[in-house]
C-alpha cells in the first residue's frame, strides 16, 4: 500500500532532533504496549500491516507506541480473539481464549539466546546472480508489501544473495512461490533520486526475487 | 505537546475504527460521561484497559509480559553490540568471521542473531542503517531503537539525503568518502562496525567497548577517545 509509512525519501519531515540520554521507555504505558504488542500470537508481518492501516494523518501524528495500541485493537478484534462489545465495554463476553499460544515466561528467556543453525535447509534454484543489473519492478499492491516506493522501477546490481525467506505481501499473485529469495540490492542514489546526487552515495534494499525483473 | 480529549479518542480508536462494527466506531464519536465504559483514549488508561482485558480473556500472562519488559529494558542494549565491535578490533579472525557470518560470530559471545549483516566503517566507506517502512533494528545487539530512529524525519530523509543527516549528528563526510545507506526492508538486520578510533593501541577489550555507542553502531556518529580530563 503506497501509504504514509513507506517513507523512504520524502522530505520536509523536520529535524531529526535526537534526545540526549534517552531512556529506553518514556512512560510505563510504554512497557505495556510494548510487551502486549510482543506477546500477540500472530507475525510481524500482520502486526505491520494493521500499523500501516492506521489512516495516514493519525500514523503521522501518532507517537510509535500509540500506534502499536491502536495496532493492537484489530489484531485482537480480527484473529476473533476478542469482540469489538468486548473491546467497547472492557469486559469478557464471550468466554476465554482456548487457541491462541500464550507466551511464557520461559519463552522470553529463551527468545535471546543464541539457536544453533537450522539443519533443514531449504533449496531453491536462484533467478538471480551476484553482481548482475536487475529493476525493481513497478508495483503498487493496496495490501502490505515490502517493496518500498522509492525503488520501484529503478535500476540497480544485486549485492548478494541474502538467502530465501516467505514472501510476507498480503497480495503475492504475479510474485512467484511463498518461500523465495531475498537479495541485497544496490542502488545509486543518482539513478534512485537525479543528477544533484553524490555519485558515492548508494543505496540498499533487501528484496524478495517477485519485486525484481532482469534489466 | 497539546492534545485534546477528542483528538486523542480518534487518534486511539483510527485503527479500531476499520477493524470492528460500526457501533464502536460510532459510539466513540461522542465525548461525554455516561455508564457505557468505552476504552478510555488516554494511551496509559488504554494500555491498562486492553491489558487487564486480555488477560482477564487469557491471551497473555501478566509475568511474561513483565520478563519481556525486563528483558528489553535491562539484558539486551547497545552494550552487547559494543562487546562484539571491541572483540572485532583487536581480533582480526573474530572480525573476519563476524563480517562473513555475523549470527556464528554473535553466538560465540553468547548473543542470539537476528539475520545480521555486519557492515565495515573504513577511511573511504561509511554505512548508515535505516528502515525506511516501518523500524527493523537488531534489538539483540543494540536493543530497542530510539526515538529519533522511529521518527519520519530520520527515515524519509536517510535515503535520499544521508550526508545532511551526518552533519544533524555532528558528521561531515568527504566528498570522497563512499556512502551506503542499508534499508533493512527483509528479515536481514544490519549493524555498523565503525572505524577503531586512532590512539586506541593500549585499550583492553573492555576499555574499547566502553567507547563504542549506540549511535555508531547504527553509523550516525564515529567512535571518539574522550580527551584526558573530560567527561563523556
Amino acid at each position: 500500500m503506497n501509504g504514509a509509512h513507506d517513507m523512504g525519501g520524502m522530505q520536509d519531515m523536520g529535524p531529526i532532533g535526537p534526545e540526549k540520554n534517552e531512556p529506553i521507555f518514556h512512560a510505563e504505558w510504554e512497557r505495556r504496549a510494548f510487551a502486549l504488542f510482543n506477546a500477540t500470537d500472530v507475525q510481524w508481518p500482520y502486526r505491520r500491516t494493521q500499523i500501516e492501516l492506521i489512516p495516514p494523518a493519525d500514523y503521522l501524528r501518532m507517537s510509535y507506541y500509540e500506534k502499536w495500541l491502536a495496532a493492537l485493537v484489530p489484531i485482537l478484534t480480527k484473529t476473533g480473539m476478542v469482540s469489538a462489545a468486548e473491546i467497547e465495554s472492557g469486559k469478557v463476553l464471550n468466554g476465554a481464549n482456548t487457541k491462541w499460544h500464550v507466551v511464557t515466561v520461559a519463552e522470553v528467556a529463551g527468545w535471546i539466546l543464541p539457536v544453533s543453525a537450522s539443519s533443514e535447509k531449504i533449496t531453491l534454484a536462484t533467478q538471480f546472480q551476484v553482481s548482475q543489473r536487475v529493476r525493481a519492478r513497478n508495483l503498487n499492491p493496496v495490501g502490505h508489501t515490502r517493496l518500498p516506493r522509492y525503488v520501484r522501477g529503478k535500476l540497480g546490481t544485486i549485492e548478494r544473495d541474502g538467502g530465501i525467506e516467505e514472501l510476507q505481501d498480503t497480495d503475492i499473485q504475479g510474485l512467484g512461490p511463498k518461500q523465495q529469495h531475498v537479495y541485497t540490492v544496490r542502488f545509486a542514489a543518482r539513478e534512485l533520486w537525479g543528477e544533484q546526487t553524490s555519485p558515492r552515495d548508494f543505496v540498499y534494499a533487501d528484496l524478495w526475487e517477485g519485486y525484481l525483473e532482469s534489466a | 505537546m497539546t492534545t485534546t480529549r477528542r483528538e486523542l479518542l480518534s487518534a486511539g480508536l483510527v485503527a479500531a475504527g476499520a477493524a470492528v462494527s460500526p457501533s464502536l466506531a460510532s459510539a466513540q464519536e461522542h465525548d461525554h460521561d455516561h455508564d457505557h465504559q468505552d476504552m478510555p483514549s488516554d494511551p496509559a488508561l488504554r494500555a491498562k484497559a486492553l491489558e487487564s482485558l486480555m488477560v482477564a480473556k487469557g491471551l497473555v500472562d501478566r509475568a511474561a509480559l513483565d520478563a519481556l519488559v525486563d528483558t528489553y529494558e535491562h539484558k539486551v542494549g547497545p552494550r552487547n553490540g559494543a562487546r562484539v565491535v571491541a572483540r572485532a578490533w583487536v581480533d582480526a579472525e573474530y572480525k573476519k568471521r563476524l563480517l562473513k557470518n555475523a549470527n556464528a560470530a554473535l553466538a560465540e559471545l553468547g548473543y542470539r542473531g537476528p539475520t545480521l549483516t555486519v557492515v565495515e566503517n573504513t577511511a573511504k566507506i561509511h554505512n548508515l542503517v535505516v528502515c525506511t517502512l516501518c523500524s527493523c533494528y537488531p534489538w539483540a545487539v543494540l536493543g530497542l531503537p530510539p526515538v529519533w530512529y522511529k521518527s519520519a524525519a530520520y527515515r524519509s530523509r536517510s535515503v535520499i539525503d544521508p550526508r545532511g543527516v551526518l552533519r544533524e549528528f555532528g558528521v561531515t563526510l568527504a566528498d570522497d568518502v563512499e556512502v551506503r545507506v542499508w534499508d533493512g526492508t527483509a528479515d536481514l538486520r544490519y549493524l555498523v562496525l565503525p572505524e577503531r578510533p586512532a590512539g586506541t593501541q593500549g585499550l583492553g577489550e573492555a576499555e574499547l567497548a566502553a567507547l563504542v555507542t549506540r549511535d555508531a553502531m547504527v553509523g550516525v556518529a564515529k567512535v571518539s577517545v574522550p580527551r584526558e580530563g573530560a567527561h563523556a
